[in-house]
């Protein structure tokens, strides 16, 4: 791995940090876990064409979140129940498409180079999360404490959550080549928490859980190419210890 | 301020409220009372337009309207100070931030308290905070859905002495849902009652006499004084 690539990969970690803390306060943590199997067909169907499977799982998490927003909207079920439906169904026809070595990658993540389009496009979406939290943190930050209160001051929360959906998605697709559909929604989740127990206001779980995630790929990186270990797996693992110290706070 | 006629909303084609016809003044407060589940929270959102309704609901241009919710319960450790949610508002609206001291202020709430969680604020402070942030942009129009549910007694006062101090000082029209008919009646200058549709409307006096409760509670004996808010 270069350095540019590994600063591409920081800086995922801190977008996904972001999204994070507004997602576990949004109580999409399950969400983060569950919404990444979506890409798993996507994937399986780009290796059958032979095109960028990151393109196939990209294509399948914004149908994901467009189905789950839509759904969201049209009935009255839970978001839970909606993405856990659309999860199991997703996961089911990924590992039917999807077979051997590519199915492992596809689940675990991988630690090949990717080419320069991917680390441009990766490089460039996550400015583009960082931008959309640094921008809409006063708009989410309102509508989470109530819905009903944000609409009267004005906000359009059926378009928030669309936008924060969209982004969710594609922050799990940033992260999704070198972690795999089974632990990027970790990425997501594991640092917030980290911000969830640490910060004492909304900035500073912000600044706590993007630092965490950005910690987590360094140390993992150093771990992973010292001891020849998969990269994905091990950045996780770090993050969690530093999850486990942060309980000690308390 | 606010001309409302022929208002009717219905959920999933059923009314759940109709008949609603009333004005109000600047510098007015309506009570608006009924039992539980009659329709007051629906009639707020109606005239804040956040859910569908039929019928006319008209606030004059000057209209600058703000809202108080009932208790929301937020989870205890959220990483949300009451300043990160005032000034959210604050810089949504891009106000300067002394705009932060001042309807602060006007709750009676210390500059000292801001770093508090919210979900850690008692009931009586969380509704301050509310208060503080409906204030936020000098609305000229404040509704409030049962601003002192939950609230104890003492705090409740305290409340009320807060709300009716702001509509001295700023001359805000009010709308308030409330079960409290004592202080509909110390304050209130016109009452709508609602059940399902609306019953009556009018200055307190003529409208809260025993036979008009007993249409709307369904209960005999209940005085013009007492607490109904547990019924």
């Amino acid at each position: 791995m270069t350095i540019l690539e590994i600063t591409n990969i920081s800086l995922i970690a801190i977008a996904s940090g972001l999204v994070g803390t507004f997602a576990l306060m949004r109580r999409m943590v399950l969400a983060a876990d569950s919404v990444s199997h979506i890409a798993l067909p996507g994937l399986g169907i780009a290796i059958l064409f032979k095109i960028n499977p990151l393109i196939g799982g990209a294509a399948a998490l914004l149908l994901g979140a467009l189905l789950i927003w839509f759904l969201e909207n049209k009935t009255t079920l839970n978001t839970d129940v909606i993405i856990g439906v659309v999860f199991s169904a997703s996961l089911a026809v990924g590992s039917l498409l999807t077979s051997g070595e590519e199915l492992i990658e596809a689940l675990f993540g991988q630690s090949r180079a990717g080419t320069n389009f991917e680390l441009l496009a990766g490089l460039i979406s996550a400015i583009l999360i960082i931008a959309f939290i640094l921008l809409f943190k006063e708009k989410l930050t309102i509508s989470l404490v109530s819905p009903e209160l944000a609409k009267v001051t004005g906000i359009n929360t059926e378009r928030l959550s669309l936008y924060f959906l969209l982004i969710f998605a594609l922050t799990i697709i940033l992260g999704l080549k070198f972690l795999g559909v089974l632990l990027v929604g970790s990425l997501i989740i594991v640092p917030a928490a980290v911000g969830r127990n640490l910060g004492g206001s909304i900035n500073s779980a912000l600044l706590i859980s993007a630092l965490t995630g950005a910690l987590s790929v360094f140390v993992g990186y150093f771990i992973s190419s010292a001891y020849q270990l998969t990269f994905g797996p091990i950045v996780i693992s770090v993050a969690t210890v530093l999850f486990l110290l942060s309980l000690l706070k308390k | 301020m606010l001309k409302v006629k022929d208002l009717e909303v219905k959920f999933n084609r059923l009314p759940v409220l109709s008949n609603v016809d009333f004005e109000l003044a600047k510098g007015e407060s309506l009570a608006v009372i009924g039992p539980n589940g009659s329709g007051k929270t629906t009639l707020l959102r109606a005239l804040m337009r956040i859910i569908p309704f039929e019928g006319i609901v008209e606030w004059s241009s000057e209209a600058k309207i703000a809202y108080v919710p009932q208790r929301i319960d937020l989870e205890k450790n959220l990483p949300l100070t009451i300043q990160d949610f005032l000034l959210s508002k604050i810089k949504l609206l891009r106000l300067g931030e002394q705009e932060l001291g001042r309807v602060l202020k006007l709750v009676n709430l210390p500059l000292t308290i801001v770093g508090q969680k919210l979900g850690l604020l008692s009931a009586g402070q969380f509704q301050r905070t509310t208060i503080a942030f409906a204030l936020i942009g000098s609305p000229n129009v404040i509704l409030f859905d049962e601003p002192t549910a939950e609230v104890d007694l003492p705090g409740e006062e305290q409340i009320y002495d807060t709300i009716h101090r702001l509509q001295d000082e700023q001359q805000i029209t009010l709308i308030i849902v409330s079960h409290d008919l004592s202080l509909v009646f110390r304050y209130a200058t016109k009452v709508v009652c609602v059940n399902r549709q609306m019953l009556c409307y009018g200055e307190p006096k003529e409208i809260l006499t025993t036979d008009q409760l007993h249409q709307l509670y369904g209960v005999r004996g209940f005085y013009h004084h007492d607490h109904l808010r547990n019924n």
